[in-house]
C-alpha cells in the first residue's frame, strides 16, 4: 500500500468515525451537563471540597469559582515542580527552576501545555500527579465555561448559569476519566509504554542505549483527549514510546478531535435546536478540511532541491507516519488547542508552517480546544450575526437573544485579546535583545519562530515551532503572561456574555429573522473567521512565512 | 413586474441628494475638525491623529510622497465630516422654514376674571388661557377649551387645506405657529415655550439633540475594537520590520493603519442615522427619537386600526335586502326617506345607493314641509321621519326591532336571519321599518382598501404579524380580517384591551408598532415600541407616541417599518463593504512596504501597481474617495424591497460583500495609473 493510499484511507476513517460518534457523544455530554442527578462519588467529592452542588451560580460567582480553582491549581503545580526531588517516585530528577516552574504551572493550568522543559527531566510523580491531573482539570474548565455560555443562550430571564464545581467534576468524572482510561489501555495494547523503569536497548551500531520509560499511555490519552498536548517526552507524539505506529497516530488524532467536534451537538441539544449545532459543526469542519488540505499540499510541494529529491518536505517528519499524516496531525493540533506534535513544525515548508501559525491565529475554533473552541466559535457567530443581521433590516439577534452594545462589547474584547497578546509579544521580542538572542535562525524563519511561540501561547495551543531557546527568563515570563491572559481574559468575557444573554427574554423567530442554520450562514461564519484572523495576522505573516516562501 | 406591485411594495422613496450640497457643506465640514467633536467617532479620530503625525513627518523630512499622504489623510477626515455636514444640512434647511413659522407672536392672555391682557408668546406658561381670533397666529401648543375654528396648519404639515379644530373630543389640539382662519377660540396652553411641538421639530430636523441609538452604539463599539486590533497589528509591525531590515516610516505605517481601520463605515455611520430620520421627515413623519426608527425595523407585530388603515374611513351601503313580501322599491323609498336627514357618510351612501340602483331621485329635506325629522342619538340608535302618517325608522337591528315591538308589530325570522348573515359577513345591518312593518335590511359594508391584502402578505414574508384593532363585534371583525388578510383580530377593543395586547406581545419578546390619535390611545401609544400619533390627534396622544405623522395617515406605519429596516440594512451593508475593502488594500500595501527586502513579495502585487509609493498612495486615495462616492448611498439608503431575510442577505452580501472585495482592486489600479505619473511618486 502506498503512503498516499494509506493516508487517504486514514483520513477517510477519521472522518467516518468522527461523523459516527459526534451525535451520540454530543448528546451524552448534553445529558451530563443537564442532569440533576449526582452520583455517590460526586457527592463525596462535593462534601470533601465543601461546595453545595445544587447552588445555581450567577456569572460573577461562576467566574470567581473558575479563577479561584485555576489560581490554586497554578500554586499547587508550582509547588510540586519546585519540591519534586522530595516527593516519591522522583526518579532522581532535580527540581525545576522558579521561572520555568511558573511557566510550566501556568502552561498546564491554562490547557496550553507549552513546554520549555524536556519531559525527560521530570520525575514520574510530577508527571502523573502534577501535569496529568491538570490535563484533566484544565480541559474540564474549558468545557464548563462553554456549558455556561450555552446555558446563557438557552435560558431566559435568569441570572443563573449553573454550578461551576458540578460542571467541573462531571466533566472529569463522567467524560474525561472514563474515555481516557479506555484509550490509555487501547494505546498500551498498540505499543505505548506504561511502566516505571528505563529500558536498555541495543543500537544498530552494536552499542547499548538507556531509553527513559514511564507511565506514558495514561498521560498520552488525556494529552490528546483534553487537547492539552504536553508530551511525556520532549519529542512528544513523534516519540515511538508515545506514538509507535500509524494506527496509534490515527487514534491520537481522533482523540484530539473527538470532544471539540462533538460539542456543537451538545450545544444544539442544550439550546433545543440541533440544527444550530450542526451549522457550527459544519463551519468547523469546512475550515478544518481546507486547512488540512492546504497544509498537506504545502508539505507535498516540490520546491527546492532537497524537497524535490525527497519527493516532499520530509525533514522533521517520522517516516512511519509519512508526510500526509504528519501534516494532518500538524493542522489538527494547531486547529485545536492541543499542541502535541508528531513532526517538527520548524521543519515544515514556509507556507506549511505559515498555515500552522494561521490555524492558531484563527483563534483555535475549527474545532478548537475542548470547550474553548466552541465558545470561540460562538463569539465569532455573534459577531457574524451582528454584521449580517443588520443586512436583513433588523437589529441583530442570535438564538432569540438581542445583540446590543453590551454583547458586542464583550465579543469584541474577546476577539481583541489573543491577537493583541500574540502581536505585542512578538513585537517586544523582536525589539529586544533578550527576545532576539533565543532565535536559532535568522531572517524570516527566525521571525516565524518567535511569532509562532507567542501565537501558540496566547491561543493556549502549546505546540512549538522549535528553533527557539525558550527556557530563558524573557520567554518563560513573557509566554506565561501570554498564556495566563490568553486563557482567562477570554473566559471573563465569555462568562459575562453568558450572564448578559441569560438575563434576556427570547425574541421569537419569524421569517424576518436571520436564519443561523442555513448553508448561507455557515459560509458567512467561515469567511468572517478567516477574514478577521487574516487581516490581523497578515502583516506579521508577510514578514515571516510569506516572505520566506516567496523568496 | 407590473407598475402596480412596485408601488404597493413598501419601497422607500429616496430623499433628494444634490452633488452641489457637497460644496455648500464644506465650511461646516471644516468646523467639525475640532478634536472635541472628532473624538466622538473613534475611527475618524485615529485618522485625524494619523493626519497630524504624517504632516509633522512631512514637515521634518519633506517629500512629494509624504506630503501627498498627509494631504490625502486630511482629506479622508474632511470627507467624513462632509458626510455628516451634508446630512445635517438637509435638516437645517427644513429647520429654517420652521423657524419662519415660529415668529415671536403676541398673545392675548385671558385672566380668570375674564380680562384680557397682551403678553409676549414666550411668556406663556402651562395652564394659561389665551384667546385667538381669525388672522391670529396661535402663540403656543394647547387644547381648545372653548369654541371652534378653522386653522391653517401648512407651516407644519405643508398641507394647505384648512382643518377644523374644536373644544372637547379628540380634535381639540392646536399647535403653536399655525394660523386661525376663522372664528374665535380659547386655548389652554399645554407646553412651556421652548419645548413646543415646533421647537421639538426644529431640534429634531437639525439633529441638535441627536443621541446615538442602541444599535449605533453597538456598531461603534465593534468598529472601535477593529480599530484597536489594527492599531496593535500595525504598531507591532514596526519592530518586526526593523528586525527584517525593512524599516518602515511613520508615514507608511499611518497610511497602512488608515487603510485598514473601517474608515468607510466610520465616516458614514452618523450620516446614515441622520439620513434615516430625514427620510421619515420626507414622509412627513417626525420621529421623536432615533431609537424609535431603529425599533421600527425590528417590529414584529403591527396593531392596525381597522378604520382608515385597512378599510376606507366609512362604511357604505352595499345592498338592500327586503323582508318577505316587501317590494324592494318600497324598501328603497323608505330607506332613502329615513336617510335624508342623516348627514353621516353612511347615511349619504344610502341615498346614493337608492339613486344609483333604483333610480330614485334624491329628494331634499326642504321638500317635506310637514315632516318631523328624528335625529340619531346614542340612546335610541336610530333615525327617521314621521311624515304623511308613516313612521319610518332606520337604525341598529336591536333598536329597530324593539321599536317595532313597541308599536305592536312582530319581526319575522327571515329578517333576523338576514341581519345575522350580514353581520357574519362583516357588514353592518341597518333595519328599516315603517310603523309595525319591518321592510328590510340595509347592508352597510366596510370597503377594504385596494392592495392592502398584498401588503399584508409582504409583511408576513418579512416576518411581521398584523393585528386588526376594531370596535366591531368579533363576527364582523373576523370577516373583514379575512378579506384584508390580517393575521389576527382584536374585536370590541377598548383602550385597555389594546394596552393588554401590546403588553402580551412584548412579554413574548415581540416589538409592537401602532398608530393612534385619541387621548384614550395615549397609554397604548406610550407602551408600544413604535407609537405613531396622528397629527390631528390630541396633545396627549402626540406626547405619548414616539413619532408623529403630520399627514395623519395610519397606513404610513408600513412605510415607517420599511424606513427602519432600510436604515439598519444601510449600516450593515456599508460595514461589510468597508471590511471587505481591506483585502485589496493589503495586496496593494504589504508588497509595497517590503518588496525591497523580500523581492519575492512582488508576487503579491497582483494589481501590478507602478511603484511602492504609488501603490500606498493609491490605496490611501481610494480609501478617501470611496467615502465621498458613498455619501449619496448613505443618505439615500440601500435599496430595500420587502422579502425574506435569506433573500435580503444574499442580495446585500453579493453587492456589498463581493462588491466590497472587488471594487478596490479596480479602483486602486485606476488611481495608480494616474498617480504613478507624478514625479517623485511613480
Amino acid at each position: 500500500m502506498t503512503g498516499w493510499l494509506a493516508a487517504a484511507l486514514s483520513i477517510f476513517a477519521l472522518v467516518v468515525v468522527l461523523a459516527a460518534i459526534h451525535v451520540p457523544f454530543g448528546d451524552y455530554m448534553a445529558r451530563v451537563y443537564s442532569s440533576t442527578h449526582h452520583s455517590r462519588l460526586e457527592r463525596v467529592t462535593y462534601r470533601v471540597v465543601g461546595v453545595d452542588p445544587d447552588a445555581d451560580q450567577r456569572w460573577p460567582v461562576y467566574l470567581r469559582s473558575v479563577l479561584i480553582f485555576s489560581v490554586l491549581s497554578v500554586v499547587a503545580l508550582y509547588a510540586m515542580l519546585r519540591l519534586a526531588p522530595m516527593l516519591p517516585l522522583a526518579n532522581g530528577k532535580d527540581a525545576m527552576l522558579p521561572m520555568q516552574s511558573l511557566n510550566t504551572a501556568i502552561s498546564f493550568v491554562t490547557n496550553t501545555n507549552w513546554q520549555s522543559y524536556s519531559g525527560e527531566s521530570l520525575g514520574y510523580l510530577v508527571q502523573m500527579a502534577g501535569l496529568a491531573v491538570q490535563n484533566f482539570w484544565s480541559a474540564a474548565v474549558g468545557m464548563a465555561v462553554v456549558v455556561a455560555l450555552i446555558r446563557g443562550l438557552a435560558r431566559t430571564n435568569t441570572d443563573r448559569l449553573g454550578n461551576f464545581w458540578v460542571d467541573l467534576v462531571r466533566g472529569v468524572y463522567r467524560i474525561l476519566l472514563p474515555i481516557a482510561f479506555v484509550f490509555a489501555v487501547v494505546l498500551m495494547v498498540f505499543g505505548v509504554i506504561q511502566n516505571f523503569s528505563d529500558t536498555t536497548v541495543a543500537t544498530l551500531g552494536g552499542g547499548e542505549q538507556l531509553l527513559p520509560g514511564g507511565p506514558v499511555a495514561s498521560q498520552e490519552a488525556i494529552k490528546d483527549l483534553g487537547t492539552n498536548g504536553g508530551g511525556f517526552f520532549n519529542a512528544n507524539s513523534a516519540h515511538p514510546f508515545e506514538n509507535p505506529t500509524p494506527l496509534t497516530n490515527l487514534i491520537e488524532i481522533l482523540l484530539l478531535l473527538a470532544i471539540p467536534f462533538s460539542l456543537p451537538r451538545t450545544f444544539g441539544r442544550m439550546v433545543g435546536q440541533v440544527r444550530q449545532g450542526f451549522a457550527i459543526l459544519a463551519t468547523m469542519t469546512i475550515l478544518w478540511a481546507i486547512s488540512v488540505s492546504l497544509t498537506v499540499a504545502a508539505e507535498n510541494a516540490h520546491a527546492g532541491v532537497a524537497l524535490q529529491a525527497a519527493g516532499a518536505a520530509t525533514e522533521g517528519k517520522e517516516l512511519r507516519f509519512g508526510v500526509p499524516m504528519s501534516a494532518v496531525f500538524g493542522a489538527s493540533t494547531t486547529l485545536t488547542s492541543t499542541g502535541s506534535v508528531n513532526s517538527m513544525h520548524d521543519s515544515y515548508t514556509p507556507f506549511g508552517g505559515g498555515m500552522l501559525i494561521f490555524n492558531m491565529g484563527l483563534g483555535e475554533v475549527a474545532p478548537g480546544g475542548v470547550g474553548s473552541g466552541l465558545y470561540g466559535m460562538l463569539v465569532l457567530a455573534i459577531v457574524t450575526v451582528f454584521i449580517s443581521g443588520l443586512m436583513v433590516g433588523r437589529t441583530p439577534e442570535y438564538l432569540g437573544k438581542k445583540l446590543g452594545a453590551r454583547q458586542i462589547k464583550l465579543a469584541s474584547l474577546y476577539i481583541l485579546v489573543t491577537p493583541t497578546l500574540a502581536l505585542v509579544g512578538t513585537g517586544i521580542a523582536m525589539a529586544t535583545e533578550a527576545g532576539r538572542s533565543s532565535m536559532l535562525n535568522s531572517g524570516p524563519h527566525g521571525l516565524s519562530e518567535v511569532l509562532y511561540a507567542f501565537t501558540s501561547a496566547s491561543n493556549n495551543n502549546g505546540s512549538a515551532f522549535a528553533g527557539l531557546s525558550a527556557n530563558t527568563d524573557f520567554y518563560n515570563i513573557g509566554l506565561a503572561v501570554a498564556m495566563f491572559l490568553g486563557r482567562f481574559l477570554p473566559i471573563i468575557f465569555v462568562l459575562a456574555l453568558a450572564g448578559s444573554l441569560a438575563s434576556q427574554a427570547k425574541v421569537p423567530e419569524t421569517d424576518g429573522t436571520l436564519p443561523t442554520h442555513r448553508p448561507q450562514f455557515v459560509g458567512l461564519l467561515a469567511v468572517v473567521t478567516v477574514v478577521l484572523a487574516g487581516l490581523v495576522y497578515l502583516p506579521a505573516l508577510a514578514l515571516g512565512p510569506i516572505a520566506e516562501g516567496l523568496s | 413586474m407590473s407598475t402596480v406591485s412596485v408601488q404597493d411594495a413598501p419601497q422607500v422613496k429616496s430623499g433628494a441628494f444634490s452633488p452641489a450640497s457637497l460644496l455648500t457643506s464644506l465650511p461646516a465640514a471644516l468646523r467639525k475638525l475640532d478634536p472635541r467633536n472628532m473624538v466622538k467617532t473613534p475611527v475618524m479620530f485615529v485618522v485625524l491623529v494619523g493626519s497630524i503625525v504624517t504632516t509633522v513627518a512631512a514637515l521634518l523630512t519633506p517629500s512629494v510622497f509624504a506630503w501627498s499622504i498627509a494631504v490625502w489623510l486630511w482629506l479622508t477626515v474632511i470627507f467624513a465630516n462632509l458626510a455628516d455636514a451634508v446630512a445635517e444640512g438637509r435638516g437645517k434647511a427644513q429647520a429654517a422654514s420652521l423657524r419662519a413659522a415660529k415668529r415671536d407672536s403676541m398673545a392675548r392672555l385671558l385672566a380668570a376674571d375674564g380680562t384680557i391682557s397682551e403678553v409676549r408668546g414666550v411668556d406663556l406658561h402651562i395652564g394659561d388661557r389665551v384667546v385667538c381670533e381669525a388672522g391670529d397666529v396661535i402663540p403656543g401648543d394647547g387644547d381648545i377649551v372653548e369654541g371652534l375654528a378653522s386653522i391653517d396648519e401648512s407651516a407644519i404639515t405643508g398641507e394647505s387645506a384648512p382643518v377644523i379644530r374644536e373644544s372637547g373630543g379628540d380634535r381639540c389640539a392646536v399647535t403653536g405657529g399655525t394660523k386661525v382662519l376663522s372664528d374665535r377660540i380659547v386655548i389652554s396652553i399645554t407646553a412651556e415655550p421652548g419645548s413646543t411641538f415646533i421647537d421639538r421639530m426644529i431640534a429634531l430636523v437639525e439633529g441638535s439633540d441627536r443621541r446615538k441609538t442602541p444599535n449605533e452604539i453597538a456598531l461603534n463599539i465593534l468598529l472601535a475594537s477593529l480599530t484597536i486590533v489594527f492599531l496593535v497589528a500595525v504598531t507591532a509591525l514596526a519592530p518586526l520590520a526593523n528586525y527584517s531590515d525593512a524599516p518602515t516610516s511613520l508615514v507608511v505605517l499611518s497610511a497602512l493603519l488608515v487603510c485598514l481601520i473601517p474608515t468607510t463605515i466610520g465616516a458614514l455611520l452618523s450620516a446614515i442615522g441622520i439620513a434615516g430620520m430625514d427620510r421619515l421627515v420626507q414622509h412627513n413623519v417626525l420621529a421623536l427619537s432615533g431609537r424609535a426608527v431603529e425599533a421600527a425595523g425590528d417590529v414584529s407585530t403591527l396593531l392596525l386600526d381597522k378604520t382608515g388603515t385597512i378599510t376606507l374611513g366609512n362604511r357604505q351601503a352595499h345592498e338592500l335586502v327586503p323582508a318577505p313580501g316587501v317590494d324592494i322599491i318600497e324598501l328603497a323609498h323608505a330607506a332613502q326617506l329615513a336617510s335624508l336627514a342623516d348627514t353621516t357618510p353612511e347615511g349619504r351612501s344610502v341615498v346614493v345607493l337608492c339613486k344609483e340602483q333604483f333610480g330614485l331621485r334624491a329628494q331634499e329635506v326642504q321638500d317635506f314641509t310637514d315632516a318631523q325629522w328624528i335625529g340619531f342619538t346614542a340612546q335610541t340608535r336610530m333615525s327617521g321621519v314621521d311624515h304623511d302618517g308613516h313612521q319610518v325608522r332606520k337604525g341598529a337591528a336591536g333598536s329597530v326591532f324593539a321599536w317595532v315591538a313597541e308599536q305592536g308589530g312582530t319581526v319575522g325570522t327571515e329578517v333576523v336571519n338576514d341581519v345575522d348573515a350580514i353581520s357574519a359577513a362583516g357588514g353592518t345591518p341597518l333595519v328599516v321599518a315603517d310603523g309595525q312593518r319591518v321592510l328590510g335590511v340595509i347592508y352597510l359594508k366596510d370597503i377594504v382598501k385596494e392592495g392592502i391584502a398584498e401588503r399584508f402578505a409582504q409583511l408576513r414574508r418579512m416576518g411581521i404579524r398584523t393585528v386588526m384593532v376594531t370596535g366591531d363585534n368579533p363576527a364582523t371583525a373576523r370577516a373583514i380580517a379575512e378579506e384584508a388578510g390580517v393575521d389576527d383580530v382584536l374585536a370590541e377593543a377598548t383602550p385597555e384591551d389594546k394596552l393588554a395586547l401590546i403588553k402580551k406581545e412584548q412579554a413574548g419578546g415581540r416589538l409592537v408598532a401602532m398608530t393612534g390619535d385619541g387621548t384614550n390611545d395615549a397609554p397604548a401609544l406610550a407602551q408600544a415600541d413604535v407609537g405613531v400619533a396622528m397629527s390631528t390627534g390630541t396633545s396627549a396622544a402626540k406626547e405619548a407616541g414616539n413619532m408623529v405623522d403630520l399627514d395623519s395617515n395610519p397606513t404610513k406605519l408600513l412605510d415607517v417599518v420599511a424606513i427602519g429596516k432600510q436604515l439598519l440594512i444601510t449600516r450593515g451593508s456599508l460595514t461589510t463593504f468597508s471590511i471587505a475593502n481591506d483585502v485589496a488594500k493589503y495586496f496593494a500595501i504589504l508588497p509595497a512596504m517590503f518588496v525591497v527586502v523580500f523581492p519575492g513579495l512582488e508576487t503579491l502585487n497582483i494589481m501590478r501597481l507602478g511603484s511602492s509609493n504609488s501603490a500606498i498612495l493609491s490605496a490611501v486615495i481610494f480609501n478617501a474617495l470611496v467615502i465621498v462616492a458613498l455619501i449619496p448611498l448613505a443618505l439615500r439608503g440601500v435599496r430595500y424591497r420587502a422579502s425574506t431575510s435569506a433573500q435580503l442577505l444574499s442580495r446585500n452580501l453579493l453587492i456589498y460583500g463581493l462588491g466590497g472585495l472587488v471594487a478596490p482592486f479596480i479602483g486602486i489600479k485606476l488611481i495608480d495609473l494616474v498617480v504613478s505619473q507624478i514625479p517623485g511618486i511613480g
